[in-house]
């Protein structure tokens, strides 16, 4: 079966950005409206592909060179990625501290080229991203450990094919827990609504859409589409760590997996049309109660270790 | 097997950070039928009578009774939170997770009898670190009377989780103590409420000098 998991990271490339379609699909469909078609970030990024770009005065190289580098970066990212019994193009032990890092440089990135731009209102959402960001990330490195100490393997792709039916039964609190964490992970790092309203356009309150304020066509375009790839990233590996079939065959792989992203985005719209978004304070406190259930996690896992 | 003690770790964890006393009855009150349903769950396959009765006594007592003492009081003194806490509510959930590594140590150090259930004891001594934390950080003194009764709930949970036959006379002597002490507390709490105005434990001043305007209601 070697060489057809590249399969997956090229479905990625190529739907991705459907998720943020589904997710206003939903949406709307809770708003009682019809919505924008589900295709319409592929619209959008077509559109923006043909202008040209704008760029300020007071801006330098970073800024330019920002765009390109976070979507390389999180395209690599999703070569670590893994599908369920089938192993990430691109695998090797500690490579979840790759990823991390991959995601961390995008970010990273996308804040310098946000203070890069001189605007006070892009400073403020960089200083939010990176406040946030840095209490959101213990979460998912406790979420890792537990994974590591459970199945025994250091890698995301022996991790990923070491939870199964098995471990649901015996310790699904545990599991249940970390999937939790992650859920809430996926939310904060994707802009999503209990923490940032990828929707509002007033600068004082969004974190996400302010730093890409000053982007403009093509720029715009691979920002865009790179946390598109973001939000498909956390989706797959909160599905790996949900999904307990582990089949190696590869159109079932398939069947399962590729809907189940969707399903992914079903619950985000949900959650976001039931919820309303916290307020600015609030949210440390739940990203710190996050990486708290991580830690609890952590902790009966431990114990339960020594039993 | 493990959900109760997860459940148990989380909600005493969730107290930690939340200021409404209804809430924090409601959370002591789940507790309690939790606690009640463990020494059934832990036994099933050898059910005597005295683990019925302490089970019972259990879900009736800790589940039923006392946290509608508790509602009785704040209904009476018509206090909804606790504002001010000496130790903020942000500031609690850390200090929550520490005490839960250091009881997770603990159990991991200390050598327990064949049969005792790690987990269990894990939760049972959180749940009495969180109560004495709770009792030293809050301010009012209805929120540490529940501080309280977590922390006995965590000594009824290290009962159940060394042995299950020992403590049937014992665990209802406890039981009875806890009663009575609620019931005085509550009454105590009542009164302190029309003597002094307010229950803030530092706020202890007569009426007489709290009118003459040194001390604000709070």
């Amino acid at each position: 079966m070697t060489g057809w998991n590249w399969l997956f990271p090229l479905a990625a490339l190529i739907l991705a950005p459907l998720l943020p379609g589904v997710i206003n699909k939903v949406k709307a469909f809770f708003a009682g409206r019809r919505g924008p078609s589900s295709f319409q970030l592929y619209y959008d990024l077509a559109k923006l592909l043909r202008k040209g770009s704008v760029y300020s005065h007071s801006t330098t190289l970073i800024f330019r060179i920002a765009a390109p580098l976070i979507l390389a970066c999180t395209a690599v990212a999703l070569l670590l990625l893994p599908w369920g019994g089938m192993s990430a193009p691109v695998s090797f032990a500690g490579d979840f501290i790759l990823l991390l890092y991959l995601l961390a440089l995008a970010r990273f990135f996308l804040v310098i080229s946000a203070l890069d731009t001189a605007s006070a209102f892009e400073g403020m959402g960089a200083s939010r991203e990176v406040l946030f960001s840095a209490m959101a990330e213990p979460s998912l490195m406790l979420g890792f450990l537990v994974l590591i100490l459970h199945t025994g393997s250091t890698g995301l792709s022996g991790i990923a094919s070491g939870i199964g039916f098995n471990d649901w039964q015996s310790s699904a609190p545990v599991l249940l827990m970390i999937a939790m964490a992650w859920f809430f992970l996926l939310l904060c790092e994707n802009s999503r609504i209990p923490v940032d309203d990828p929707n509002t356009h007033l600068e004082l309150t969004m974190i996400h859409e302010v730093m890409i304020l000053d982007n403009s066509g093509p720029d715009l375009a691979l920002l865009e589409y790179a946390s598109s790839l973001k939000l498909w990233i956390f989706g797959g590996l909160l599905i790996n760590l949900i999904l307990p079939f582990r089949l190696d065959n590869l159109i079932y792989q398939i069947l399962v997996f590729i809907p189940s992203m969707f399903i992914v985005s079903l619950l985000v719209g949900i959650t976001e049309s039931i919820m309303a978004r916290l307020k600015l304070i609030t949210i440390p406190k739940v990203l710190v109660g996050s990486a708290a259930l991580g830690i609890v996690a952590l902790l009966v896992k431990l114990v339960e270790y020594y039993q | 097997m493990t959900f109760i003690p997860v459940i148990l770790i989380l909600s005493t964890m969730f107290l930690l950070s939340s200021s409404r006393l209804r809430t924090v009855i409601g959370v002591v009150a789940m507790q309690g039928l939790f606690l009640g349903l463990l020494p059934l769950l832990k036994s099933l396959d050898h059910l005597s009578l005295s683990i019925i009765i302490l089970s019972l006594s259990g879900i009736i007592f800790k589940g039923i009774v006392l946290p509608l003492l508790m509602l009785k009081v704040i209904k009476e003194t018509g206090i909804q939170r606790d504002v001010r806490p000496y130790v903020s509510y942000g500031a609690s959930l850390p200090a929550g997770v520490l005490l839960l590594a250091f009881s997770a140590w603990l159990t991991i150090r200390m050598d327990f009898p064949a049969g005792t259930s790690l987990l269990i004891v894990t939760m049972a001594m959180f749940m009495m670190f969180i109560g004495l934390f709770l009792m030293i950080s809050r301010r009012l003194a209805i929120m540490q009377s529940l501080a309280y009764l977590v922390l006995e709930n965590g000594i009824y949970a290290l009962g159940i989780g060394i042995s299950l036959e020992v403590p049937l006379m014992v665990e209802l002597g406890i039981l009875l103590d806890v009663f009575v002490g609620v019931f005085l507390m509550g009454n105590l709490v009542f009164h302190l409420d029309r003597e002094f105005q307010h229950t803030e434990v530092d706020g202890f001043i007569l009426s007489d000098e709290a009118s003459e305007g040194d001390s604000p209601k709070l």
